[in-house]
């Protein structure tokens, strides 16, 4: 077993440098990052002035080299300064980092505390009309992209009944109500798809256990009805939904490029998007050095949870 | 119609339907809605086939601009039409804001992006799918190096990469289709490469390679039929996924370049219009999204439940 755990930990490691290769080199593709600074044919910046700058940058070296000078940077905690503001990466980063987190929060409790207790509702009343409830929220939320969940939610709440704001974070505002309010929306988009995840899978295992040898013993033994459902059963069909967990987690890390990006919310996805867009490479090889930093963590512990919670499962 | 398409279809509903039909032909025709997707079956064969006849079924061009019909609503907005005598024409779902009709742009869009989907389907479903075969058979340090390639690749932030790749390479169908491919064919090596683990230790591959046959020849003949099923019902289940990434990244404004109208373009468009009321432009492409995927996904769990039980955990 800890063979395997350190197995999974050099191959989350070699993830990590391939994403953050193909970042960089993509990153460089689209040209001379320098030219932020100087434009072709504009003014005041000299022909000396760029070569300073571009060795202040290491710009001159090979790009091979570029990369293991900024890797080695990276190690020491160092991420280089933005090329629009010149501010630190890491400061950047974590200014924004806040508002991804309280979002990505918000977004799993809510998709824990339908899913699951809708899950086993639909299952232990299968075909019932809580069933069939649970089932189209299901399905609706793994067809419905998420951009288009946003687009309907800000149509009715924001500009028909103006219940919502369209969109943004009132930092400015306190936290209650106004930022709780403004983060209702955001939340049900990214929330919705992980909720029918968990419902479904709460729903087909609750649905498996129920069905098993010792379920009906306890009832054969004559056990209360709720004392089955949630003393034998629902212990034994969390297994799924707490291993999907992490991964559901990392999905949040997708998600959010998209929510932040329809409801304007200031977090990470949307710094992500904002430096492409600005070709601000240091910024965007450090937000996605951090993205696949949560990627490889995740996943990473993901197979320990499937380890921890079912001792079923042995890795050889 | 979501609302149907998922009570409809579900078995025990339908069963308790059919207790109460006497009338044979209907209770024949409950029966095989309880044993087919049928809903879901109409709804994509619709929506494909008025994607493939649009050039005989739209009612105006893709790019057809009338400034007259400029935000015109859908039809069943008479007060509208009734101020406007001068349009002389009637937009079924709406134009936008250049006066383009809304439904054939729907139709036309729908090329692009349920092609794009099905293509980056194939390919990476085949890649996949020859790689499981491939490691799953012959084992050893192909194995061991493709199973790791894998863990790799399912590591990568490919939502980033891919919005990076469209702005650094410029955004384009083709880079489109390369993307979606290389994002999805790691998908499938784990299912297929388990199914060939099992089945090349049957006794008709043993006796096949008796008789002389190649390796080649056994992973053609006697593995690739056998893991079919298994890939047909990937394959159903990760289309929904494809058209809904191509939407998403095209919404992002790094997919399908935005003069080409596709359903995630549509979306994109006309949110700008929201705040004025025209919620048409985006809300009828963005519902196409969503019942042709659900309906994929639809047939995708009926076909495995049918086809693999084992993939239940997907």
């Amino acid at each position: 077993m800890r063979k395997f755990l350190l197995q999974r930990l050099a191959f989350g490691l070699l993830s990590l440098v391939a994403a953050t290769l193909i970042v960089f080199v993509l990153s460089r593709l689209q040209g001379d990052p320098l030219l932020l600074y100087a434009k072709p044919g504009g003014y005041g910046v000299s022909p000396e002035q760029i070569a300073a700058l571009s060795e202040k940058l290491g710009l001159d070296r090979p790009l091979i080299v570029q990369y293991f000078l900024w890797l080695a940077d990276v190690l020491q905690g160092d991420f280089g300064k933005t090329l629009l503001a010149e501010q630190d990466v890491r400061m950047v980063v974590f200014q924004k980092l806040g508002a991804t987190v309280q979002l990505g929060v918000a977004a799993f409790m809510l998709a824990t505390f339908v899913g699951i207790p809708l899950g086993v509702l639909s299952a232990v009343k299968r075909a019932s009309i809580w069933d069939y409830i649970g089932r189209t929220f299901a399905l609706l939320g793994q067809a419905t992209p998420a951009f288009f969940t946003g687009i309907l939610g800000i149509l009715i709440f924001a500009v028909y009944l103006g219940w919502l704001p369209p969109s943004g974070r009132p930092t400015d505002q306190p936290f209650f109500p106004d930022q709780m309010v403004a983060m209702i929306m955001p939340m049900v988009t990214l929330g919705w798809l992980p909720a029918a995840t968990y419902l479904r899978l709460t729903r087909s295992s609750v649905l498996e256990t129920l069905d098993s040898e010792f379920v009906k013993l306890a009832r054969a033994k004559g056990v209360n009805a709720n004392r089955v459902i949630w003393k034998h059963a629902f212990r034994n069909a969390l297994i799924p939904p707490l291993t999907v967990s992490a991964l559901i987690l990392i999905g949040f890390l997708e998600g959010s490029v998209i929510v932040e990006s329809v409801f304007a919310w200031p977090g990470v996805g949307r710094l992500a998007v904002d430096s492409i867009h600005n070709n601000d490479f240091p910024l965007l090889t450090g937000v996605i050095f951090m993205f696949a930093v949560l990627y490889v963590v995740g996943s990473f512990l993901a197979d320990m949870l499937y380890m921890v919670v079912d001792p079923r499962i042995r890795y050889n | 119609m979501a609302t149907d398409t998922a009570a409809t279809t579900s078995p025990d509903l339908i069963s308790a339907q059919v207790r109460t039909v006497q009338d044979g032909r209907g209770k024949r025709f409950l029966v095989a809605l309880r044993r087919w997707p049928v809903i879901p079956i109409i709804i994509v064969t619709v929506l494909v086939g008025m994607t493939i006849l649009a050039p005989w079924l739209a009612p105006f061009g893709e790019e057809e601009i009338n400034l007259r019909g400029r935000g015109a609503p859908p039809l069943w907005y008479g007060e509208w039409y009734a101020e406007n005598p001068n349009l002389q024409t009637t937009y079924i779902l709406g134009a936008d804001h250049l006066g383009r009709d809304v439904m054939s742009r729907i139709m036309y869009g729908g090329r692009v992006s349920l092609s794009v989907a099905a293509i980056s389907l194939v390919i990476g479903i085949t890649i996949g799918s020859a790689v499981g075969l491939v490691s799953g058979y012959f084992g050893g340090i192909f194995d061991e190096l493709m199973m790791r390639l894998v863990d790799v690749w399912n590591a990568l932030p490919f939502l980033l990469i891919a919005i990076l790749a469209a702005i650094t390479l410029g955004q384009s169908v083709t880079i489109l289709l390369i993307l979606l491919s290389l994002a999805s064919w790691a998908g499938s090596v784990r299912n297929v490469r388990a199914e060939v683990l099992t089945l090349k230790t049957r006794e008709y591959v043993a006796a096949s390679k008796v008789a002389g046959s190649g390796n080649f020849r056994i992973m053609i003949r006697h593995l690739t039929p056998n893991v079919m099923n298994t890939i047909v019902v990937l394959a159903t289940l990760r289309v929904g996924g494809l058209i809904l990434a191509e939407a998403s990244l095209s919404y992002l404004g790094a997919g399908v370049p935005s003069n080409i109208p596709t359903w995630g373009n549509m979306v994109s468009d006309g949110q700008g219009y929201l705040n004025s009321g025209e919620w048409w432009i985006s809300v009828f492409p963005g519902t196409a999204i969503l019942l042709v995927v659900m309906s994929v996904n639809f047939i995708g769990d009926w076909l495995r439940d049918r086809f693999d039980p084992r993939l239940r955990q997907l």
